[in-house]
């Protein structure tokens, strides 16, 4: 029959060889793909935000909006 | 079925350990409620068709007569026509069509593994189910589930949407980051 020897041994290693630097190789890639399209410009939205902001502003809008149980709009 | 390449008959032969789905063929009748005579025996050593265990506990055809003992005798003579490859595809064919493969094992491979259409049973039954729970849900909804609560309600829930924007919440990214405080509308 003369069919050549199957490789009896090695089998994991073989395939592990081919599969794990890919496996690595992915990972980091999401890993980067995550960092640069949503955490870095999510930090940049919170500093661009937290740049202009006016805290005592925001809280007299709130106020006279009338949301504020212990502080009641100036009207009332 | 039996237009084999001498390479597929290789892989045939050597994938009867492979377990693909258990079509079990077994003697005992699986749906034979009033026929008590079909029960087999099950102290005594079973034959059965099956991919994932291949090789039964006994031959097909347990009690041979004089004639298949002879048969059985020339099973030991053909087997080295194996020791070409070209040959395996005729050899093949043969051992299917052949009293020496029968006797042995009540069906072929091929045999075996020949698609039932259960799964238009199964897949049509689902449907079925669902459809029907369809229905049981559509009556649920108009006999059985109370009246709304009135947070529910437009007006309630459109103050509930100023109330928020009032609050700023999700300033940054989020709900309130989507409103133009400037111009009173949706960005």
């Amino acid at each position: 029959m003369s069919l050549p020897k199957p490789a009896m041994r090695g089998l994991l290693a073989k395939r592990l060889r081919f599969h794990l630097p890919i496996a690595f190789a992915l990972s980091i890639v999401a890993a980067a793909a995550f960092k640069y399209a949503v955490t870095e410009p999510r930090k940049q939205a919170y500093a661009d935000f937290y740049k202009q902001y006016d805290a005592m502003k925001e809280f007299n809008a709130m106020k006279e909006a009338g949301i504020f149980q212990s502080v009641r709009p100036s009207g009332e | 079925m039996l237009h084999l390449t001498a390479g597929h008959v290789g892989g045939l032969l050597s994938r009867r350990g492979v377990a693909a789905f258990s079509s079990s063929n077994v003697k005992m009748a699986s749906h034979g409620h009033g026929e008590v005579t079909e029960q087999a025996d099950m102290s005594v050593p079973m034959y059965w068709d099956r991919l994932d265990t291949p090789l039964p506990d006994r031959p097909y055809k347990d009690t041979l007569s004089s004639a298949d003992k002879s048969l059985k005798q020339k099973e030991k003579g053909p087997w080295n026509n194996l020791s070409k490859e070209e040959k395996l595809a005729c050899w093949y064919f043969f051992l299917i069509r052949s009293s020496v493969y029968r006797m042995t094992f009540k069906e072929s491979f091929a045999e075996m593994k020949k698609p039932t259409g259960e799964w238009k049973t199964v897949v049509g039954g689902i449907f079925f189910f669902i459809g029907f729970t369809g229905l049981v849900v559509l009556w649920q909804r108009y006999y059985v589930y109370p009246p709304h609560p009135r947070t529910l309600d437009e007006e309630w829930q459109a103050m509930q949407v100023k109330r928020m924007l009032d609050m700023k919440v999700n300033p940054v990214e989020g709900f309130s980051a989507k409103w133009d405080y400037e111009k009173g509308q949706w960005k």
